[in-house]
């Protein structure tokens, strides 16, 4: 199986406390952030992982997996930290944050699919960063292939994958057809969340994504990366979303101490009336 | 992030430091607090971490490691520190990095293939045993005994502040084979099926997560074939230990200095005195200037050390110097974080408290600030 996982880098939201807007608020001052791949992303690549392989003998890849970012040559570290995890090889397209949005990334990345042609693509439910939730589903609209968001656990069948999607109150499972899309949600990175066609289902994972271990760290510097122009890949880089303006979160206010519980009832009742 | 990453760190470094990074925040840091009040964390961690990747860095591939040099057994251990906020677990889980260093040097593959994979594997606990109860500066002068009957050296004498002593499978021993000084140590491996005791486990005043030995062995039988390299040759391979552990020291206070110092920063600026934050105060500010400062130039003698001695340099001066350098420098950020802190930075519930007393660790052990100006002394030639 070919699947090309669509990975983000991110500002690290544990620090978003170093997240600076200038006066002028037209833009987000990046500079001396701490840039990390998006975690649904990293998810989406474990999936793809435990989908090419046979999970006792993890080192060896049955089929490919390729990922794919946007953005400036500082992301190749990303992609060489992917590398280094187990991915087949990169392509990072040539562009930065502020001249795309989720949109334009759909259409680029459906030229990237049909030049690649996966069975699958995987990519996180959204981006912890704008949190737009929409590439995944876009993309699937314009490839007219079905498409599995949200999903909690993965298991391979012979030309097809049944997707748990956690819903309110129970596991929905599809079984989309090959090509598709998926999006992942965090659970499916529990230890019997995917299981490729290989991997016997008594087999348990470590929780989470794994980790690069150096020589393979070393080993990712030989692995191919490509880089693609966006133009390349779509004409049209017009953007939908614009945006006018940012401004930071108003400073936390103190909080007050309440004298006893019908205190505590009145001013939830009266101040903040959500009683 | 207060400091760019070290100069000569490339994208290598960058992932196997957000690697170490990541286990150290999900298997360390949650229960660093309850551990190093424990004074133990569970033996578990040992095969964790080598099923991370992160516990065999710096050794060979063929015996299980993970391959990469001493720059990258140094960058995983400051983001253990740094990111799993237990000093004493590193320093435990690390015990291994001063005890297999002999093996690799003089051992015999047999011997390799034998003491190093276990404990890459995570499931062997390797200690190093030079210190004796009577005396850790003047290592030539020891008087642990290994009297040779056959194919056996008979051991009797004791052992004192072994890191990992308590729970170790194995320790690499100096010991008196042959006439007094230097030319008569030689290295032993010294199994637990060979006898050695655990006589108490120390209590002390920092590295609580990490435990300390003190080891008797009465009349131990050790086959001969755990001798490393030749009898009576041990003295050297022990001293060129030291100039790694020495750098894997200074590293460490590096680490914990910039911990301390995040710390302070973090407090100085939500703690409120006065009508404002602490940090609005210019004395603060200058404290915390003051503490950067000397962070970055004891960081930068270390990595400029370390180069050196990846360029193959001898770097015995060197390394006494960033080890006084380094521990100097931490003793003193960690007792100015304790005190921008306030009455909190006494507490045992803040890390800089911890901090504090596990700085007081390093002008001490590998070699004791005294000693580092002796080594200094003699390479100046003066
Ligand atoms: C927590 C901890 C962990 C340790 N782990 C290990 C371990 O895993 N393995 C191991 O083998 N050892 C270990 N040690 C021992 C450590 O290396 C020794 O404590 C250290 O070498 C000092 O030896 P000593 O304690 O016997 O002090 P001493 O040698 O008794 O020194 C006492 C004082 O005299 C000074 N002094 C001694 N000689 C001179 C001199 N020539 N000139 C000037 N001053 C001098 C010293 O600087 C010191 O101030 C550990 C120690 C501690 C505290
Ligand atoms: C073991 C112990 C016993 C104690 N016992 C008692 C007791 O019995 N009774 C009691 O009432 N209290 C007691 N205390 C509290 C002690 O007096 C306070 O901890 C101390 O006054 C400092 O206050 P703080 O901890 O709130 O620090 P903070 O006032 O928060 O100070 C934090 C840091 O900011 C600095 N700072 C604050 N203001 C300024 C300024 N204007 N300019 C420059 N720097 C400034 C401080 O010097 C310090 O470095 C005790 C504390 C301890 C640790």
């Amino acid at each position: 199986m070919k699947i090309l996982v669509a990975l983000k880098r991110v500002a690290d939201p544990d620090n978003a406390n170093k997240v600076k807007i200038p006066p002028s608020g037209d833009r987000i001052d990046t500079a001396g952030l701490e840039w990390k791949p998006n975690p649904f992303d990293e998810y989406a690549l474990e999936a793809a992982l435990r989908l090419t392989e046979d999970g006792k003998a993890p080192k060896a890849r049955a089929g490919e997996v390729v990922v794919v970012t946007f953005g400036p040559k500082e992301t190749e570290q990303t992609l060489r930290a992917a590398l280094a995890t187990g991915a087949d090889r990169a392509i990072r397209v040539d562009v930065t944050d502020d001249k795309l949005d989720g949109a334009l990334v759909a259409r680029a990345l459906k030229a990237l699919v049909e030049r690649e042609k996966p069975d699958v693509v995987l990519m996180g439910k959204q981006a912890v960063d704008g949190d737009s939730n929409q590439v995944g589903q876009s993309l699937a609209e314009l490839l007219d292939w079905p498409m599995a968001t949200f999903a909690a656990t993965i298991q391979e069948e012979q030309g097809a994958l049944l997707v748990g999607r956690e819903v309110d109150g129970g596991v929905a499972v599809l079984r989309v057809r090959l090509p598709a899309v998926v999006t992942v949600d965090l659970r499916i990175v529990a230890p019997t969340s995917v299981y490729s066609l290989k991997t016997a289902r008594t087999h348990k994972y470590n929780d989470g994504v794994r980790f690069a271990a150096l020589p393979a760290i070393m080993a990712s510097k030989k692995k191919p990366l490509a880089e693609v122009k966006l133009a390349d890949l779509t004409a049209d880089s017009g953007l939908k979303v614009q945006y006018h303006g940012f401004e930071p979160p108003p400073a936390r206010k103190a909080g007050i101490k309440v004298k006893d519980v019908a205190d505590l009832v009145a001013r939830l009742k009266n101040e903040a009336k959500v009683l | 992030m207060p400091l760019p990453p070290p100069l000569f760190e490339n994208d290598v470094h960058a992932t196997l430091r957000s690697a170490a990074r990541r286990w150290a925040r999900t298997e360390i840091a949650p229960f660093a607090h309850a551990w190093e009040e424990q004074g133990e964390f569970p033996r578990a961690l040992y095969e964790s971490a080598a099923a991370a990747g992160v516990l065999g860095i710096g050794y060979p591939e063929t015996y299980g490691g993970a391959g990469g040099d001493l720059s990258h057994v140094l960058a995983a251990a400051e983001e253990f520190i740094l990111e799993g906020k237990s000093v004493g677990v590193a320093v435990g889980l690390g015990s291994h990095r001063i005890a297999l260093p002999p093996i690799l040097l003089v051992g015999t593959e047999a011997q390799k293939q034998k003491f190093l994979p276990p404990v890459l594997r995570g499931e062997q606990i390797a200690a190093l045993a030079i210190t004796e109860p009577g005396g850790g500066s003047d290592v030539a002068s020891l008087t642990t005994r290994a009297v040779r009957e056959g194919d056996h050296y008979l051991v009797s004498g004791a052992k004192m502040f072994i890191t990992s002593g308590c729970r170790a499978d194995f320790l690499v021993t100096a010991v008196r084979t042959g006439g007094d000084g230097h030319a008569g140590i030689s290295l032993l491996v010294i199994e637990r099926e060979h006898g050695f005791t655990v006589s108490r486990k120390l209590a002390k005043m920092g590295w609580w997560a990490s435990d300390t030995a003190e080891i008797a062995f009465d009349g131990c039988r050790v086959p001969v074939s755990n001798l490393l390299g030749e009898e009576h040759q041990g003295f050297v391979p022990i001293m060129m230990n030291f100039s790694v552990e020495r750098l894997l020291l200074a590293s460490n206070c590096v680490a914990i200095a910039e911990l301390a110092y995040r710390e302070s920063m973090a407090y100085a600026r939500e703690r409120q005195a006065f009508g404002r934050s602490v940090s609005g105060f210019q004395v603060t500010r200058h404290k915390l200037a003051d503490m950067a400062t000397r962070l970055a130039a004891a960081r930068a003698l270390t990595q400029e050390v370390l180069q050196r001695h990846l360029r193959g340099e001898m770097v015995t001066g060197l390394a006494a110097m960033a080890k006084n350098a380094a521990t100097d420098m931490c003793s003193a950020v960690c007792d100015q974080a304790v005190q921008i802190h306030g009455g909190y930075g006494y507490m045992r519930e803040y890390v800089v408290e911890r901090l504090f007393r596990d700085a007081r660790l390093y002008p001490i052990g590998g070699g004791t600030r005294e000693i580092m100006n002796e080594v200094i002394s003699k390479t100046e030639g003066y």
